[in-house]
Formats: structure tokens, sequence, C-alpha cells
């Protein structure tokens, strides 16, 4: 018998002492990163298996994607301090490290939009070919899972600075924002930096 | 949940500063003569360990009980490992080369 967080005092401790919401949100990770997983394998799977793939990345599109990584290693970095912060219960710091976050997630978005409009100018859409499908359709889901982490820690911080959510809420959301991060990690050299290889 | 304490991000620095150099020795690699097969094996190597480091440490998993890695991780990776049964099926078709140029 236990008192944990999230739990009454007559239920029975949850094996892995985290709140429920943790761990639903650690299971809705574990099912996107299969998902991602999937969309990752079956870009490999073309990739391999069709020769004279297209490769468009040059040392211009290296660079951003160089500058799209550390904004969003960096964005991991703040919103730890967000989380570590609203457990300390300093709101005020643990605020400011969520508008960072949010603000190099914007950042990261803007950057890829800019990426993908510069590809579509040199002809390479979602409609053009094997490259164009998987391309779009693995940094699309990524991109669409930073938008919604942005606005998901808007929504969290917003409520958390009012009063109407907990820390708890807060650490959950940031475990969110870590997955997306370490997605982009297998993202970056499957989809960018083979395109370098002989 | 436990209370930070000392908050802040620099206890996360070192882990943040690894992560960052894992990246730049893929980018690095990506411009060595190295052909697609050998550094797709070589860049999801460094991907799955900076993985593992951003999984421990920022998702802090390694503060967690053990039952819910051994949940977790185990599962995740099996079902990973199932979907690889189709890089075989890759291999074959590149030497019937299925797709028209």
């Amino acid at each position: 018998m236990a008192v944990e967080s999230g739990h009454g005092p007559f239920m029975e401790e949850s094996p892995y002492a985290i709140p429920s919401r943790k761990f639903t949100m650690w299971l809705f990770i574990i099912s996107d990163a299969v998902t991602f997983g999937a969309c990752l394998f079956a870009y490999g799977y073309l990739r391999v298996a069709t020769p004279n793939w297209t490769r468009p990345f040059e040392s211009g599109s290296v660079i951003n994607v160089i500058l799209m990584t550390v904004v969003l290693i960096t964005s991991s970095l703040t919103m730890l301090g967000a989380v570590d912060y609203s457990k300390a219960g300093d709101k005020a710091k643990s605020m400011k490290f969520l508008y960072l976050t949010m603000a190099l997630g914007a950042v990261f978005a803007l950057l890829h939009i800019r990426e993908w409009v510069e590809l579509i100018h040199r002809g390479i859409t979602i409609g053009s070919g094997l490259f164009g499908q998987t391309f779009f359709t693995i940094t699309g889901l990524h991109l669409l899972h930073v938008i919604s982490g942005v606005i998901a820690l808007q929504v969290v911080g917003t409520k958390y600075s009012s009063g109407r959510l907990t820390p708890s809420h807060v650490e959950t959301t940031g475990l969110y924002w870590h997955f997306v991060d370490l997605v982009w990690m297998f993202v970056v050299p499957l989809v960018y930096l083979t395109n370098f290889a002989k | 949940m436990s209370s930070a304490p000392n908050p802040g991000i620099a206890k996360y620095l070192p882990v943040y500063v690894v992560l960052l150099a894992i990246f730049f020795v893929e980018v690095f690699l990506s411009f060595r003569n190295f052909s697609t097969g050998t550094l797709v094996v070589i860049l999801l190597f460094l991907a799955i360990g900076s993985a593992s480091l951003g999984l421990m440490y920022f998702m802090h998993l390694a503060q967690e009980r053990r039952s819910l890695f051994l949940t977790l991780i185990p599962v995740t990776i099996f079902v990973l490992l199932m979907m690889n049964m189709i890089w075989s099926d890759s291999v074959r078709l590149l030497h019937m080369r299925p797709f028209p140029q």
C-alpha cells in the first residue's frame, strides 16, 4: 500500500512508481517511435533498392541541417531547464525556459519550411518520385510533431503559469519534446547525410 | 516526481555537448568516401548512441525504476528488429532493379 502521486490511498502502488499520465506519455512515445521506425525502414528499403536515388542536397542544405539540429538539441536543453525549475517551484524561471523552448521550436519549423520551399522551387515535390514521397512524408510527420509540440508547450505553459496545471504536466510535455528531438537524430543521418555517400 | 535539488541546465551540459559532438562526427563522416551501406551502418550506430543518451539522461529513464525500462525498451527494440526483416528484400530488389529509371 502506498500513496503515490496520481493514486488514491487505497490503490495498489504502480510497479513503475510514476504518475499514470507520465506512463501514458511513455506508451504514446513508444507507439510513435515504432511509427517513425516503420517510415525510416521504408525509406532505407527504397534507398537501397533504387539505383540512382535522387540526391538533392548541396552544401547549403548541410548548413541548414546543422542549424536545425543545433536548434532542436538546444531546445531539449532549455526544456530540461523548464522541467527542473518547475519541480523546484520556481514558476517564473520555468516559464522563461518554456518560452525559450517554444521559440527554438518555431525557429526549427521555419528553417524546415524554408528548406521545403527551396526544394519545391527546384521541382522536388511529394509527387515527383520516390525521393519526394518519402522525404516529405518523413520530414512532414516530424514537422507536424514539432508544431504540435510548440502548441502543447504553449497550452501547458499558460495553464501551468495560471496554476491550473502542475509541474508534473510540464515534465510529461517535456518527455514528448525530447522524443521529437530523438527522432530527428535518426532522420538526419538516414535522410540527409547518406545523400553524400558514394 | 521528485523535486530538483539544484535546478538548472548546468548538470545537463555534458550530455548536450556529447550529443552535438556526435552529430558533428556524423556530418564529418558523411563527407568521407564511404559506400552507402557502410555509411548507413556507421551513422545508425552513432544515432543509436545519441538517442540512448537522450533517452537515459534527457528523458530521465536512467533515474526511473528498472521495471519501466524493462517494460518499454526491449519490446520496442524487438518490434524494430522485426521490421528489419524487410532489409533482405531490399537487397534482393536491388539486384532485380525493380524500379524504372
